[in-house]
């Protein structure tokens, strides 16, 4: 039963659309078109144009009449064709979807899903190459949400349509067609619980979304030498799952981040703060942390391939955090 | 720059079809219900000024006196279930909506007892029983929240099949924001998708300091900008009326409520009016002239629709007394109610984040963060 990602999200759109005609999605292209990536691919044949809304191209409008929507009783998912058009609409993320439960004293809900293509695809420059994750995490109020393979992106995504928060759900443009099968039946996937990749050891490696392949790739080899990472996928980039993150610290006492987000106020930054505050007596080595270049992504590939973390610098962090190589 | 009479156009000579029939008097309900809203508005709001002086309320406050015509005339006309969404100058469209006194006062003291649990503040009013969807602080981001909720009708009755879905919107917003990029991207939706909105321009004039002559470049051939005008381009009526006089904007609006019930969409309603403060209680209001301020003041709603029912028989002086007693009474019970009310507890402090608390996720000695000790009394470390 191998499916495509974009598929995986397909099926929990439409699930979701079936079971509860509250549901609607939201955004440029969703309808006739079926979503720049095909996630809502067709499904205005089955729920008619209302249900998939194409709308014209004005981010922060459209984003807010979602919020409106779900104040009273929608619940809208609003795709940005790519996660990076959604700074347009920062304010309506913010302000709104983040801020409106608590400033109307609990009395408002904004149960809508933000989702869309975010991160470093293959050349598409810089404008279109932001992990806007980094920008979003400093809002109250709204959960982020990145996942990473076929089977977590439907049950996640599925958890989001029908979480009475709004969630920020991140998928990653290089991620569409990766093939993978999904979790039978009706099946939803917490959402702010971490995943654990594979057991391990020697030390802990923190991840998201693609770069949980970049880990990956670079784990194999470290197999090899016998070296024994322990691989989470955060899942939840806001709140970050603290009991299984300090778990596996506690076993380890090591812990590397990889991510694709800018070093600079990224989610690495505030996960190693996090870590470094409450599990500082746990640790036997620094925090280290692999992110993006704090530059803009460059179209060339040499370029933009230097920009994002490469899983030869896995290994090498694994094997200087490990004591494996002189530091 | 002098406010010049706008051009007769067709949009604006089809504000006297349909709604209530230009001229026809108002009952003595009605007009007992206008000029107790309008009153209520003024007295709670030169209240709210003299409490702002005295210590009682903080922050930016921004007071209505002066366009009471418009809130009035605009949402005393609507059911208990149409939507309003506001600005940062939202007591009285709170008011007029029906959310008690009290409770908008108790807000504006910070006291638990606020429509908002003291959580929102002058510029957050919300009220989910009176469909009042807020309070919105940043220019035009109101628009798409209350073209949201026009969607939301249109999607029950055309996705869902609801017949009975025929509420309406009225979002309110003033001149400035009538150069923001929400205010037209919102005008084409509505077109677009034939919402139930509606468009309510207060035109005050002056966007804190800058006037709105220099801020709005006018239409080809015109000599001033007319923002009803740009009604036409996306679809709908534009309408413009004479914002100090109640009678005259709820026949305006009555005319756009009953298109928007038809479902024949939305209509843009340009009310001219003034506000007699500044922009806010922070605001030094010196660049508006004294001439200026006297002219308006002249045309202040509140003695005119007086003036108005009184020459017209529909109330007597006693009953305008009456109602004016009753509003000074409600106005002391609001500040009463409002320093007698408790300060929120700490406790409040990490309630209403999300909806769902497992928002906060775990914590690194296990289990959701809301599960433990310290979450319900606001001392728990969330992050």
């Amino acid at each position: 039963n191998e499916k495509l990602m974009w598929e995986a999200l397909r099926e929990a759109v439409d699930e979701e659309m079936e079971r509860d005609p509250n549901v609607l999605v939201i955004g440029e292209d969703v309808g006739h078109y079926g979503g720049s990536y095909k996630v809502t691919y067709d499904l205005y044949k089955k729920y008619g144009e209302w249900r998939l809304l194409d709308t014209p191209i004005c981010e922060n409008s459209f984003m807010g009449m979602g919020v409106g929507a779900a104040m009273v009783g929608l619940r809208p998912i609003v795709e940005g064709m790519n996660m990076g058009f959604l700074l347009l609409a920062f304010n309506q993320i913010s302000n709104n979807c983040g801020m409106l439960h608590y400033t109307s004293g609990g009395q408002f809900k904004v149960p809508m899903v933000v989702r869309g293509p975010g991160g470093v695809g293959r050349q598409l420059g810089a404008e279109h190459s932001q992990r806007l994750e980094s920008y979003f995490q400093g809002i109250p109020g709204v959960q982020l949400v990145a996942c990473s393979t076929v089977a977590n992106s439907k049950s996640l995504l599925k958890s989001a349509i029908r979480s009475d928060n709004p969630v920020v759900f991140f998928e990653h443009v290089l991620l569409y067609n990766l093939k993978g099968e999904t979790v039978d039946g009706d099946y939803c996937q917490p959402l702010e619980k971490a995943e654990i990749v594979r057991e391990g050891t020697d030390c802990t490696i923190l991840t998201y979304s693609r770069m949980r392949y970049t880990v990956l790739t670079a784990v194999q080899e470290l197999e090899k030498k016998g070296v024994h990472p322990e691989v989470i996928d955060l899942i939840s980039l806001k709140p970050f799952d603290m009991e299984a993150i300090a778990k596996s610290v506690k076993k380890t006492r090591r812990v590397i981040i990889v991510e694709e987000c800018m070093k600079t106020g990224g989610i690495g930054a505030s996960l190693s703060a996090v870590i470094s505050e409450s599990l500082f007596d746990d640790l036997d080595h620094e925090v280290m942390r692999l992110s993006s270049q704090d530059v803009p992504t460059a179209y060339a590939y040499d370029l933009e391939a230097a920009t994002i973390v490469q899983p030869e610098q896995v290994a090498e962090a694994v094997g200087k955090i490990c004591g494996l190589v002189p530091a | 720059g002098v406010a010049t009479k706008p051009a007769e156009t067709k949009s604006k000579k089809d504000a006297a079809k349909g709604g209530e029939a230009k001229g026809e008097t108002l009952s003595p309900d009605v007009a007992r219900d206008l000029y107790y809203d309008m009153y209520l508005g003024r007295e709670f709001e030169e209240m709210c000024a003299q409490m702002y002086y005295r210590g009682k309320m903080f922050g930016f406050v921004h007071l209505y006196s002066g366009q009471e015509a418009v809130s009035t005339g605009a949402i005393r006309l609507l059911r208990p279930d149409d939507y309003v969404c506001s600005t940062y100058r939202d007591h009285v469209h709170a008011l007029s909506k029906g959310v008690p006194a009290r409770e908008v006062m108790a807000e504006l003291f910070g006291k638990q007892t606020g429509v908002c649990r003291g959580q929102g503040g002058s510029m957050h009013m919300f009220s989910r029983k009176h469909n009042f969807l807020g309070g919105f602080a940043f220019i035009g981001e109101g628009i798409p929240v209350g073209l949201g909720a026009a969607f939301q009708t249109k999607y029950r009755r055309e996705a869902l099949q609801d017949e009975s879905a025929d509420q309406v919107t009225l979002s309110f917003f003033g001149d400035g924001t009538c150069n923001n990029g929400q205010f037209y991207e919102c005008l084409n939706m509505a077109g677009l998708y034939k919402l139930p909105h509606i468009f309510m321009v207060e035109n005050n004039k002056w966007a804190i300091g800058m006037y709105h002559d220099r801020a709005t470049g006018p239409s080809f051939g015109d000599n001033v900008p007319n923002i009803y005008k740009k009604g036409e381009p996306f679809g709908m009526p534009g309408i413009h009326v004479d914002g100090m006089d109640v009678v005259k904007v709820r026949e305006a609006v009555a005319t756009a409520v009953a298109r928007a019930r038809r479902g024949d969409g939305p209509t843009l309603i340009e009310c001219e009016t003034y506000r007699f403060r500044g922009h806010s209680l922070a605001d030094p209001d010196e660049l508006r002239t004294k001439e200026e301020k006297e002219r308006y003041a002249k045309r202040d709603p509140i003695p005119a629709f007086r003036k108005y029912v009184l020459d017209n028989k529909i109330l007597m002086e006693a009953e305008l007394k009456d109602i004016e007693q009753q509003v000074v009474e409600c106005v002391e019970d609001s500040v009463q109610f409002a320093e007698a009310s408790p300060k929120p507890e700490k406790g409040q402090l990490l309630e209403n984040v999300f909806a769902d608390p497992r928002g906060f996720g775990t914590a690194p000695d296990g289990g959701y963060r809301y599960e433990q000790a310290g979450f319900t009394s606001g001392t728990a470390q969330v992050s």
